[in-house]
């Protein structure tokens, strides 16, 4: 792998993994918790929030020597507006059924920090293509993040998966995981086997320097 | 020199003016090419939907027909995306497949547990009596609320008598939701056991929707019959 | 001779965090084997298998670093007992697991592990399954069955993940009426049936789904309190307020609402006053703070048995009471020596103004580990530091 390739690649898993938005920034929590009682609404979230990320890091990078720096934030809102109102509509024309369980979620992408937070601090700074590299590793750690809790959800609330049952018509259903509060469990949860997972590689490292 | 380099960099209020009027543009041909590019497939899909959940309450419909039945007691047909004068109900007629009022379907909501929930029923004229209903949204606890729509008991409850009164003003015996187990007559609702709240929403709005929409539609029955 | 220059108190004593938690555990025993005589095979089944999950999660967080403590310390045993003692006998064995598991995980591991968490972790296991199997939950078998040491109750043996099988059935074909199995709560919130007092006290008189039997319970927990491994003023508190608020409620009007003597031993309020309430980590360490905190929890739990839909409030109430221990701790602070007399003046009302002593390190400098929070405020501290 040439250098550039490489540092591409970096630029890619940044947000995928080591700055994950939900699991290791714990941002964007507001839609992360409210639509993914199942694991299509939170792919859709998710997609859809790719979709107005990458569009509008490009876009704001596109601009970035144009934008006043007095003025940017306001610019910044308004084209991340623009494609959280396209994403709408788009979505409305592929399913209402989906538009219905997404809800109010859908228009409020635009004040989801992770999209303004690149924004501000990636694309504004960057060429579009590495802007779009980073938008799009960073929406699809997002979009990772919101598929773990919404499967996981899905699974233990409704014994389903993408809506296909898995354990047969006997299964007892975890009423809470449907209930907002399944969403903090379901979260707290994975922190927890993240940080210890984290934790784990830490002292094995650890102990294999002191063995060197 | 020195003095200038210290100071701030400000861009000229001319220069903001152009960047945000140009950036509102590009933003504005994106929204406006989205609109159109989606309108039509935004419109059939209301359509379908607003169908499927007639069709659903009315297992004989195969078409239906959107009227509103107006304050001052007419029932006009509503156009495609026509809005409904102030005042008036709106109510779709689900014709079978030769044509034949299947039965009539129209909305009702009423407070629940936790939200207001919004149901879609069916009234079928010849049997005078609400046939069957669907939810449109509810906020209702999973595995509590939304039994509605499945405990064998509740649905037992349709066909309900929804007949109007002699003088035409309004039902001869008002709908409502009764305690688990006690239902006496043909217009109670027999409520849920542990889910009355909604039980009870269900009922009000069955019976509030079919105060206002009965009364008007009864003297037009004829000219529903058929589809137009 | 070193000497060694630190802050109050400076009298240590010889008690250790294991030690304390071991003696826990001996004095929740008799109840463990009383409440098995009560149920047979599956109360055992059921306090075993919770225990062990509550064990194997310990286990898995304090080996990856995630939690601090020992998993010797005995004190995820307290939690997994306690946790099965709260739970109906017949609970499906899956179930109870999944509880014992989110009991260490959520409860405790997520906090930091022994000493750092905010709730008692038995009760937010149990409050997960609450909110998780609303159904299961509430359904109680009557004591002293027969055959109940030769054959479970077949909800326990549910297969994991599945529905139970059905309680009020297998009743039936034992010609028991389903409700039966109501606890005495159920029975007085959704039919007004109160229950005696003889049998309220000694659970003894069968066919009725009573928990362990609060006589019992009153006297390990005397124990405790006697050996001061426990502070006597919680339970008293929480008992006192409950009596208080039900007899006046009582008073008002007789008709409507128990007698307080029905409130404070139906139901799970003695255990809780008295195990639950009293976890060291999650209730308040100043005295006049252990009344407040107590008289919230006894006024909480009968509002909710009163005025909500739920027949049992204990739980929540002893949650509520955890998340205002901080703030009770800060507004029951008692003054320093020599600290009154300038604050009565309108003076230096708040916080520790005097310069610590330039020698002082500070506990974090000396890398002490928080110790266990004091059952007494002149209880001898446990020796955290090296001489």
């Amino acid at each position: 792998m040439s250098q550039t390739t490489v540092r591409t690649w970096d630029e890619f898993m940044e947000g995928v993994w080591r700055q994950n938005p939900v699991f290791v920034m714990v941002l964007g929590l507001c839609p992360a918790l409210a639509v993914t009682v199942s694991a299509v609404n939170a792919l859709s979230m998710g997609l859809a929030t790719t979709f107005v990320l990458t569009c509008s890091c490009v876009l704001v990078s596109l601009l970035r020597k144009l934008i006043p720096k007095e003025v940017r934030i306001a610019t910044y809102i308004v084209i991340i507006a623009t494609f959280v109102t396209v994403v709408d509509y788009l979505i409305q024309a592929v399913s209402l059924a989906l538009y219905d369980a997404l809800g109010a979620f859908i228009q409020l992408i635009v004040v989801n920090c992770i999209i303004l937070g690149r924004a501000e601090a990636h694309a504004s700074k960057n060429p579009p293509f590495k802007a779009m590299v980073n938008a799009l590793g960073m929406s699809l750690g997002f979009t990772i993040g919101l598929f773990a809790l919404g499967a996981v959800r899905e699974i233990l609330g409704a014994g389903k998966l993408f809506g296909v049952a898995l354990f047969g018509a006997n299964f007892q259903p975890w009423v809470v995981m449907v209930l907002p509060p399944g969403g903090f469990f379901v979260l707290g949860m994975w922190l927890l086997v993240f940080a210890a997972v984290a934790r784990r590689k830490q002292r094995k490292l650890a102990e294999v320097a002191q063995n060197a | 020199m020195n003095a200038e380099a210290t100071l701030p960099q400000t861009t000229p209020a001319a220069a903001m003016v152009r960047t945000l009027g140009l950036i509102s543009a590009i933003c504005g041909l994106i929204i406006v090419a989205a609109y159109q590019g989606t309108y039509d497939a935004v419109q059939e899909n209301k359509r379908i939907a607003v169908e499927r959940a007639v069709f659903k309450v009315i297992p004989a419909a195969k078409s239906i027909a959107e009227y509103v039945a107006t304050a001052a007691g007419e029932v006009e047909k509503l156009g495609a995306g026509g809005t409904v004068p102030a005042g008036a109900v709106k109510f779709y007629a689900g014709y079978d497949a030769a044509g034949k009022l299947a039965g009539i379907a129209a909305e009702g909501g009423a407070k629940g547990y936790a939200d207001t929930v919004r149901i879609l029923f069916a009234w079928d004229p010849e049997k005078a009596a609400v046939t069957g209903f669907g939810v449109v949204s509810s906020r209702e606890t999973p595995g509590i609320g939304d039994k509605i729509l499945v405990d064998k008991d509740f649905l037992a409850n349709f066909p309900l008598e929804a007949r109007l009164a002699a003088d035409g003003q309004a039902l001869a015996h008002q709908i409502r939701a009764v305690k688990h187990g006690s239902k006496a007559n043909p217009w109670e609702v027999d409520a849920i056991a542990g889910a009355t709240i909604t039980s009870r929403a269900v009922g009000k709005a069955i019976n509030d929707t079919a105060q206002a929409l009965l009364p008007r539609i009864a003297p037009h029955l004829d000219k529903l019959k058929e589809k137009s | 001779m070193s000497i060694e220059i630190r802050s109050a108190p400076h009298i240590k004593g010889p008690k250790s965090v294991e030690q304390i938690m071991r003696h826990v555990v001996w004095s929740l025993l008799p109840i463990c084997a009383f409440y098995v005589y009560q149920y047979g095979l599956s109360a055992m089944a059921s306090l075993v298998v919770v225990t062990g999950s509550c064990l194997l999660a310990e286990r898995w967080f304090v080996k990856t670093g995630t939690q601090s403590g020992d998993i010797s310390d005995y004190s995820a045993v307290i939690t997994g007992l306690l946790l099965a003692l709260s739970l109906p006998p017949g609970f499906p064995l899956w179930m109870g697991a999944v509880a014992g598991l989110v009991a260490i995980a959520l409860g405790k591991a997520l906090f930091g592990g022994i000493g750092f968490n905010v709730f008692n972790p038995a009760l937010v296991g149990r409050a997960f399954a609450q909110a998780a199997f609303p159904q299961a939950i509430a359904t109680y078998t009557p004591s002293f069955l027969p055959g109940r040491f030769h054959e479970m109750i077949p909800s326990s043996m549910a297969l994991p993940l599945m529905q139970p099988a059905d309680v009020a059935a297998w009743l039936k074909l034992k010609q028991l009426d389903a409700l039966a199995g109501a606890t005495p709560l159920a029975k007085w919130k959704f039919e007004g049936v109160l229950a005696g007092a003889e049998e309220l006290i000694t659970s003894l008189s069968g066919h009725m789904a009573v928990g362990p039997s609060p006589a019992l319970i009153l006297v390990c927990g005397a124990y405790l309190a006697l050996r001061r491994y426990m502070d006597w003023r919680i339970p008293a508190a929480i008992l006192g307020s409950a009596a208080l608020t039900a007899w006046l409620l009582f008073a008002f009007d007789g008709t409507r609402y128990p007698n307080p003597f029905f409130m404070l031993f139906s139901g799970g309020l003695i255990l809780g006053a008295v195990y639950m309430a009293t976890d060291m980590a999650t209730s308040p360490v100043t005295p006049r703070g252990m009344w407040v905190y107590g008289a919230l929890i006894g006024i909480l739990t009968v509002v909710i048995r009163y005025y909500s839909g739920l027949p049992e409030g204990v739980m929540y109430a002893i949650l509520l009471g955890n998340a205002a221990t901080p703030l009770i701790e800060k507004i029951t602070q008692p003054t320093p020596f020599g600290k009154g007399a300038s604050s009565l003046l309108g003076r230096q009302k708040k916080g520790a103004s005097y310069p610590l002593h330039p020698g002082y390190i500070s506990r974090e400098d000396a890398g002490a580990v928080t110790p266990k929070k004091r059952f007494l405020p002149n209880k001898p501290k446990k020796q955290d530091r090296e001489p």
